[in-house]
């Protein structure tokens, strides 16, 4: 699925990613933990293709290609979906609207027909009532006013319609109540499947309770310094990231 | 300059699609501006005694008058004696019907996205095109008349109907009001009169299609629209104009009378040519539009969707002289490279328990710079009078420029005034996010746009919300309304 050799990325003159390899399997669900500015989120941006990052070095193969090529939409038409930490407001734009939006221009990057009102709907509707949201939701503006869990739930909204390969989660538990973090959970394990794929990044071994990972990453200072499976979150919770640190920088 | 920046510069690189020019014989005037060529005007159009003295007395209070320049916009002075006062296709004599309407000026239409054929047969709008100065062609006359609705050229009509002509003309704007507007009534050609009759629902959309051919010629167009006691029309104006390398005047003046519960809605969708990207040529598009609810319960509503033109200087206003009337001000004005759009509105409280409500869009990308200037004055017969103001601008780019200049005159204590206004960036979070989610950068910016012009759109007729949208370069369907 996904393949990243020794990459290296920074941001003006700043090295943030310090060499990163990291194998990625159909199916399988990977959580990044590291303290702040250990360059979680540069990773989830870099792989995303947001500007404001330089690649130095490395590599990132996705499904045979050249990730670090494409633009960041022909990322996005092949399948790879970033859940923003802050997702953004777009006033006066429906929900609906951006989501059938950005689905048929999936469907037309794939060469299927785009779906029409009359089809969107139904399907649509489907999603919302298992992420515990009203219908008006699709009505309003695009996080337009919107609570904390409301952004959240409809980034779990937009996964679940537009059925990537690749979802990268950035820091989707932050400001979420144990209630809404129950919620977007239940959301994404119910999007796992044995031909898609998780980046979890998070701060916190607490998201790791409901979403089950099958690898757990630390990253301190650009690299990954530890990797294991989920007992390993259960360590950094109980030690704190000090002693990872400490590894890093000896 | 970063990524995001790159874009929307190419974004708003766009080419002006109908800067063609249709090569017709016409009737042109030499340029300049005397009383002579008042008068071949008038001859031109055999008008009676009346219209030709009430011009020659426009005229010679317009020479005692100045060119506005408090608006913010910078341009050279236009030289009066420069410009041609009248062009007209030629015809041997006024056509009757569509048939004789020269097949070359049937196809500019056309390629303007405005088959006067079709919309007669399928759309259900009756469109009145006017070609440089004069009307050509005045579609569903008949279906019109059987509901007692007049909608002809303004020529036809000081013919015709000179009793209403008289009656009305001036009296919203006078001649003598502001110095473009007494230069229209000294030298104006042609322009659209409707007249809806008591009682009467307009049975159609009505609509004008503006279009500036020949060079050196100013367009003058005047329009009255009449309502009469519980009448109702809607009424839709497009303009657009070749690209040339001089600029052209165009100074029209758009007069409304709503009567007792009658009801206006008038909008715009202008898209006269803008000038190169270095702002070489382009209209100076210097307008009065005024509706007078002179009725009780009477309601005036304005829509413009301006995109065009070098310079904007365009304030539809609204007297709200019955009680109980209603003004409403609806407002895209978008400026690209080196456009200057000063532009707003006027809504004057005489009437008790008049409302007024003021939504202005301003979008500035590349060096332009776009201004809202609008007045809300409550006079002190206006007891409870209301008034809502919001005016927001975007701004593409870092070159551009957002201006707001309310002016706010209230002269009785229980008026409730609101006034809101945001200005704000389209943001790299804004782009990266539609981008993440597989919109192209440029219809991310056009989705972004159009949601922030969402409340304007969604007053303007369907037809039109969609030519707005294009217009804005924007390919969505149904994120309208």
């Amino acid at each position: 699925m996904l393949s990243i050799k020794n990459l290296q990325a920074r941001v003006e003159d700043k090295a943030i990613l310090k060499g990163i390899s990291l194998e990625v399997k159909p199916g399988e669900v990977h959580a990044i933990m590291g303290p702040n500015g250990s360059g979680k989120s540069t990773l989830s941006h870099v792989l995303a293709g947001r500007s404001g990052y330089e690649v130095t070095g490395g590599s990132v193969t996705y499904q045979g290609k050249d990730l670090l090529d494409m633009k960041p939409e022909e990322r996005a038409r092949e399948g790879v979906f970033l859940a923003f930490q802050y997702p953004v407001e777009i006033p006066g734009v429906s929900n609906i609207y951006l989501l059938k939006a950005a689905l048929n221009a999936i469907r037309k990057h794939r060469g299927d027909s785009e779906v029409d009102a009359m089809d969107f709907l139904p399907m649509v509707k489907a999603r919302i009532k298992s992420l515990n949201l009203d219908e008006q939701f699709l009505y309003r503006g695009v996080n337009e006013g919107f609570s904390g869990g409301e952004k959240k739930r409809n980034e779990i909204l937009q996964m679940a319609i537009l059925e990537p390969s690749l979802c990268i989660l950035d820091e989707t538990d932050s400001g979420l109540d144990i209630d809404a973090l129950k919620i977007v959970a239940d959301g994404v394990n119910a999007l796992r499947s044995p031909d898609r794929s998780f980046i979890m990044v998070t701060h916190y071994q607490r998201l790791l309770d409901y979403i089950k990972p099958d690898v757990v990453h630390v990253l301190a200072q650009g690299r990954i310094v530890k990797s294991g499976g989920p007992e390993l979150a259960h360590e950094l919770e109980e030690k704190g990231y000090g002693w990872i640190d400490q590894g890093a920088t000896a | 300059m970063s990524a995001t920046s790159e874009t929307l510069e190419n974004i708003i690189h766009k080419e002006y699609k109908p800067g063609f020019v249709t090569d017709l014989e016409s009737d042109t005037f030499p340029p300049g501006l005397n009383e002579d060529v008042i008068r071949a005007i008038s001859g031109k159009k055999n008008e009676p005694e009346f219209m030709l003295q009430w011009r020659l007395d426009a005229y010679r209070h317009w020479l005692t008058m100045t060119e506005p320049t408090w608006a913010y916009v910078n341009y050279e002075s236009v030289n009066y004696q420069s410009i041609s006062y009248y062009s007209a296709p030629k015809v041997k004599e006024g056509p009757k019907n569509l048939n004789e309407v020269d097949p070359k000026l049937l196809e500019t239409y056309k390629k303007l996205g405005i088959p006067l054929y079709e919309q007669e047969r399928l759309a259900g709008v009756a469109v009145d095109a006017v070609f440089d100065s004069v009307s050509v062609a005045t579609t569903f006359k008949d279906k019109l008349a059987s509901a007692g609705v007049i909608f002809c050229s303004m020529s036809e009509a000081i013919k015709e109907h000179p009793e209403l002509v008289r009656q009305y003309l001036g009296t919203v704007v006078p001649t003598s009001d502001n110095f473009f507007a007494a230069l229209n009534s000294a030298v104006f050609s042609d322009g659209s009169f409707v007249y809806i009759p008591k009682g009467v629902r307009c049975p159609m959309e009505l609509s004008t299609y503006f279009r500036i051919n020949a060079a050196n010629t100013g367009q003058f167009e005047r329009t009255l629209i009449i309502a009469e006691e519980g009448s109702h029309v809607s009424y839709l104006e497009g303009c657009t104009a070749p690209m040339r390398d001089e600029n052209q005047l165009h100074a029209a003046v758009v007069e409304l009378v709503a009567l007792d519960h009658a009801e206006i809605k008038y909008s715009t969708v202008q898209n006269w040519y803008p000038g190169d990207e270095e702002g070489r040529g382009g209209i100076y598009n210097f307008v009065t539009k005024r509706g007078d609810c002179r009725g009780r319960q009477s309601k005036i509503s304005w829509t413009q969707v301006e995109t065009g033109s070098a310079i904007t200087w365009k304030y539809p206003s609204c007297i709200l002289r019955g009680e109980e009337s209603v003004g409403e001000f609806y407002s895209v004005a978008v400026t690209n490279h080196c456009q200057q759009a000063d532009t707003g509105t006027k809504m004057i409280h005489i009437g008790k328990n008049t409302r007024s409500t003021i939504i202005s869009k301003g979008i500035s990308a590349g060096r332009a710079q776009n201004t809202y200037r609008g007045q809300v004055k409550i006079l002190k017969s206006a007891e409870n009078a209301r008034n809502y103001t919001q005016c927001d601008s975007l701004l593409i780019g870092d070159r551009c420029g957002a201006h707001t200049f309310p002016y706010i005159e209230v002269k009785q204590p229980s008026a409730q005034l609101e006034h809101e206004a945001t200005t704000s960036k389209i943001s790299e979070d804004q782009l990266f996010f539609c981008q993440q989610r597989g919109l192209s950068a440029e219809d991310a910016v056009s989705m972004i746009v159009n949601g922030f012009c969402k409340q304007v759109f969604k007053e303007l007729p369907m037809e039109f919300a969609v030519e707005a949208q294009a217009l804005l370069g924007i390919s969505l369907e149904g994120s309208v309304g």
